[in-house]
């Protein structure tokens, strides 16, 4: 290591900040053209909230691994009882809500609940004895932990972000080691049971699931947001139709082409090429977190290393399923490029903490 | 409590940790799988699909409006138009995008200072628009009214101002029934046609007579402008702009200024004329008065004016040339003689008339009650003695005058660019069991041979009538200009015998005949023809005994229908006319069909002298048709209670002059008529 440079600014991450930095500057440029050339309303709230919660990651990067430990289960604790409180609130204003209004901002406790639920059930499976683990012992609570807050989001309603806490702690309980038959004998089931669940749907809700599978039959309609989003992607080509040059979201016709549908902005001017070195940059990020996970020896870092990196995984999974057309329209949005503050602080709170992992497991003599 | 039957595996720390490596492993691997699937879907959609999304984002993103094509022009003969379009500025209301209805009528009514009858028919239209189509609220505007209804749009959501094109008759209501009229398609046709093109606003499609039947050749291909619009409607820019194919020219056989001439010789009858090209069959005029004005007619008609012309006892919205059917009366004699002379009939065969005949138990009059006395076939026709007809006919038959009658054009159905013509009847034994059940009676022949009882007419048949009788050759109408059209041919009907009837034709004119009044004002040049007249009611004995009343005492509605057929020169004709006046009851002998074909023939020979003598005739009459129209549509206006139209002066009594002129004064004013026979040769 150079001596030239002060040994707390080499230890920093540098290659992970720089690909950070390179998708969000990225996401800053395309917001720019998409507010038509222009860095307000949404490129420059962008840029300045990058740098302050990658800040706030480096800060979390700095706290000791057993402070996560000792929080987990306290902290999932009161983000429930948010939930709760939420779901009170909304019932009293006579409409769905999703946040609490602490006056200074709004807070959406439900966004929490996406790393707190890998973290709740790391540690619960990092608690139990090794023996315990093919008992049902093992299975129940963690059911419970991920049932209840997925269940409250998902009357609030909110089926995207419910679907994100499910899939963060079922991703924890496999890699837990749980028997890998549960995994595949549930999934079997839910296919099994799709078609039977179909045909039980009203018609206007089998109306919906058709229109998803081809939203092209009903363009004005449901499948509007798809239709368009294809159309952006598929119009931009491979090398797209420019900086700046965009129709679809200029001209009004991409919905949301800020938030959930930044992508096809971006696809649109920047074409296959800007797609795919996205999907790429994505890639290494999470190469980094598995790497992290696999790198470390401590049971409940390396579940939540792991699961941490899945949970950002699934923001950019599900979003690019949905813009591209292949997963219905549930509004998440795509780390770094979506406009929105509590995304980007959800997904540096993770990064904090695979970083927190990554010190952890590098400085000697503090594991056994 | 263990699940499943575990084998007794027991799991330890170290396997715990293999396991969650490898775990971690095929968890990497789904997320690769994963990128690579999204991957191969964007390249799909973006190198695969990029065709067809591309068109799909520029259809999105451009907007295609149609900028209507001018219509074709419809000329006639000499390449004058009858029809042209003139630039204009118009108002049209959008009523899909409308927000609140009256108060944007209203203030289009203040605005344009549009008329009230005008604004309910503005409302009524917007009723029945069909949301997308375009309502016109007014057209032939100038630049200021454009430019005030212009600065005040953005209070006015769903009002269009254009500046376009808009048809113009020259002729007026001369040209009416001949040329039809243009309109906004309606509902019913853009659900046949679903054509863009027929809901853009300002775009008029052929509604009636030449411009509906041609109106596919007429209408061009429409221009285009290409404009960059947002999701929301609004337009960004305009992209580029392709000029619209203006339709074809039509080009009639018309004579322009005949048709305009003979529509206002009309005067104040109702009536029509036909002149035939007796060389080619070519139709140069064929007026129908009154008439409406297409001029109106194409703007949108209010209601007044609709109810005014349908209320007209004079039909103003019926083409009589085709669709007016008439007993033919004595105009059939020339014809009866032919058929007679084809026959084998002598010319110089005489017939006593005393003024009346004894036919089965009933008694048939002559015109003349006095009697005509030794009559031979050329008198016969030149005093149109009703006797000798009845006699001959008798003895050769009604056949042979029914075959003549169709070789004639009688009952011919012509192929003219006309949705519909009534081409009335030949009677004939054989006609009579099919249609009535009932034989053929000899009184039939008699009726029939003076062009009365089941014999009828239109006006257009009298004018092939004459024109077949003046040339011998199978003529056929023809409205569309040809230049090298196959010569006609013959009838095969002996030449002397067609001098015969010409000479008598002659002489009904020149020599003392019934048909006086149609000598030619034209030196050197002599008409032949024969007079009609035509009876509408019954006269009783009781009536004949006392005297039969006088056209002008009786109400119009049961006077006589006045018809003349001739042509001229008489000696080597070039052109036949055919002329019905509908209860013309020969009250006025200036408006009456001799002088009336006298006139319109002889335009063709001098033209100004003519127009001379027409303008002065219109001083009486109230003006040209255009005048007469304001005039009565003021009169119309006044005796309903409805308010003046705003701009135009009530000269109502001009046309009730006019009328009152007509009705009373059976004498034409004696300075015109001694022009009229002075400038005769005798």
């Amino acid at each position: 290591m150079s001596s030239l440079i002060p040994a707390p600014i080499a230890s920093l991450p540098w290659r992970l900040l720089i690909l950070l930095s390179c998708i969000a500057t990225f996401g800053t440029v395309v917001l720019y053209s998409a507010a038509g050339g222009s860095f307000t309303p949404w490129a420059i709230n962008q840029a300045a909230r990058f740098c302050i919660f990658l800040a706030m990651a480096l800060g979390i990067s700095r706290l000791p691994v057993s402070l996560f430990a000792k929080i987990a289960l306290p902290g999932y604790a009161a983000i429930l009882g948010a939930l709760v409180l939420v779901e009170l609130i909304g019932g009293v204003a006579g409409g769905s809500q999703r946040w609490i209004n602490l006056g200074f901002m709004q807070l959406q406790p439900s966004e929490f609940m996406k790393p707190m639920i890998v973290l709740a059930v790391s540690q619960f499976y990092a608690q139990l004895p090794v023996g315990e683990l093919r008992r049902w012992g093992a299975i129940w609570p963690a059911l419970v932990l991920i049932g209840l807050p997925a269940g409250l989001v998902l009357i609030q309603p909110d089926l995207g972000t419910s679907i994100m806490i499910v899939a963060g702690g079922v991703t924890a309980m496999f890699l837990a080691g749980l028997p890998l038959r549960l995994f595949v004998g549930s999934g079997l089931a839910v296919a099994a049971a799709i078609p039977i669940a179909f045909s039980f749907l009203h018609d206007y809700q089998q109306k919906r699931v058709l229109i998803f599978l081809d939203p092209e039959s009903d363009p004005l309609g449901a499948g509007y947001h798809i239709s368009q989003s294809k159309i952006a992607i598929g119009s931009g080509g491979i090398f797209g139709k420019g900086f700046l040059n965009g129709t679809q979201s200029h001209l009004d016709y991409l919905p949301e082409g800020h938030t959930d549908f930044v992508f096809a902005t971006m696809a649109e001017e920047w074409g296959l090429m800007g797609g795919m070195a996205l999907i790429l940059s994505f890639a290494m990020l999470f190469r980094w977190g598995i790497r992290v996970a696999l790198r470390t020896t401590d049971k409940f870092s390396r579940l939540v290393a792991a699961g941490l990196t899945t949970t950002i995984f699934f923001y950019v999974a599900i979003n690019m399923l949905m813009v591209m057309g292949l997963a219905p329209v549930v509004g998440i949005p795509l780390p770094f490029m979506s406009y929105g503050g509590s995304s980007m602080l959800t997904v540096m709170l993770c990064i904090g903490i695979i970083l927190a992992i990554d010190r952890g497991q590098k400085s000697p003599g503090s594991w056994t | 409590m263990k699940f499943g039957k575990s084998s007794g595996k027991i799991v330890t720390q170290a396997s715990q940790s293999f396991s969650f490596t490898r775990r971690a492993m095929v968890l990497g691997g789904i997320q690769g799988g994963i990128g690579l699937l999204l991957a191969g879907r964007m390249a799909w959609i973006s190198v695969a699909e990029n065709e067809k999304y591309q068109l799909m984002s520029e259809s999105n993103r451009v907007n295609l409006t149609l900028v209507p094509p001018r219509r074709g022009w419809i000329v006639d003969r000499n390449g004058r138009p009858l029809a042209n379009n003139r630039t204009d500025f118009r108002v049209d209301i959008i009523p899909d995008r409308l927000r609140d209805k009256d108060a944007t009528v209203a203030a289009l009514a203040n605005i344009l200072s549009i008329a009230p009858d005008e604004v309910e028919r503005i409302h009524e239209d917007l009723e029945k628009a069909a949301g997308f189509q375009p309502v016109e609220v007014a057209a032939d505007l100038d630049y200021e009214q454009y430019a005030a209804v212009s600065v005040r749009l953005p209070d006015l959501p769903g009002v269009a101002p254009a500046q376009g094109f808009s048809r113009h008759y020259p002729g007026g209501a001369t040209v009416g029934h001949l040329i039809g009229y243009v309109g906004t398609a309606s509902a019913k046709d853009y659900e046949a046609r679903k054509d863009p093109l027929l809901i853009t606003p300002g775009f008029k499609l052929g509604k009636d007579g030449l411009e509906r039947t041609f109106d596919l050749q007429l209408t061009g291909k429409p221009g285009a402008k290409r404009v960059e619009v947002t999701a929301r409607g609004k337009v960004v820019r305009e992209l580029t702009t392709r000029p619209d194919t203006p339709g074809n020219t039509i080009r009639m056989t018309i004579d322009a200024g005949l048709q305009e001439y003979a529509g206002r010789r009309l005067g104040t009858q109702s009536g029509s004329v036909v002149v035939i090209d007796c060389h080619s069959g070519d139709l140069l005029a064929m007026a129908s008065m009154p008439s409406y004005d297409p001029n109106s007619f194409s703007d949108g008609i209010s209601h007044a004016e609709w109810d005014m012309l349908s209320q007209d006892d004079h039909i103003p919205l019926r083409n009589k040339t085709l669709k007016g059917l008439y007993p033919p009366g004595s105009t059939v004699k020339p014809m009866a003689a032919l058929s007679f002379l084809e026959a084998g009939l002598g010319p110089e065969e005489t017939v006593n008339c005393s003024g009346a005949i004894r036919v089965g138990n009933a008694l048939f009059h002559c015109w003349s009650r006095r009697g005509h006395g030794a009559v031979n076939m050329h008198r016969g026709i030149a005093q149109s003695c009703d006797i000798y007809f009845y006699v001959m006919a008798q003895r050769m038959g009604m056949q042979v005058i029914a075959d003549m009658a169709r070789r004639l054009g009688m009952g011919q159905k012509f192929p003219l660019p006309y949705p519909s013509q009534s081409y009335g009847t030949v009677p004939d034994p054989a006609w009579k069991l099919k249609k009535y059940k009932q034989d053929w009676q000899i009184y039939d022949t008699v009726n029939a041979t003076i062009g009365q009882g089941y014999m009828l007419i239109n006006p257009t048949q009298l004018a092939v009538m004459a024109s077949r009788l003046a040339s011998g050759k199978e003529l056929m109408p023809q409205l569309l200009f040809q230049k090298d059209r196959a010569p006609p041919r013959s009838m095969g009907v002996s030449q002397a015998h067609l001098d015969i009837i010409h000479n008598a034709m002659s002489a009904v004119v020149n020599g003392g005949g019934t048909g006086g009044a149609a000598r030619l004002p034209v030196p050197d040049v002599l008409m032949a023809g024969k007079t009609g007249t035509a009876q509408v009611r019954r006269i009783t004995m009781a009536e004949r005994a006392g005297g039969v009343r006088g056209n002008a005492s009786l109400p119009f509605k049961l006077r006589d229908h006045a018809l003349f057929q001739g042509f001229a020169p008489f000696d080597n004709p070039r052109y036949a006319i055919g002329t019905i006046l509908e209860h013309g009851g020969h009250v006025s002998r200036v408006q009456d069909a001799p002088m009336i074909s006298a006139d319109v023939m002889s335009y063709l020979f001098d033209p100004a002298k003519a127009t001379e003598r027409l303008e002065k005739y219109e001083k009486e009459w109230g003006g040209p048709p255009a005048e007469r129209a304001i005039a009565q549509m003021a009169e119309y206006r006044r005796v309903k209670g409805l308010q003046p139209v705003p701009g135009s002066a009530a000269p109502a009594e001009g046309a009730n002059a006019a009328n009152a002129a007509a009705d009373a004064d059976d004498q034409p004013p004696t300075t015109t008529n001694a022009a009229h026979d002075g400038e005769v040769p005798e």
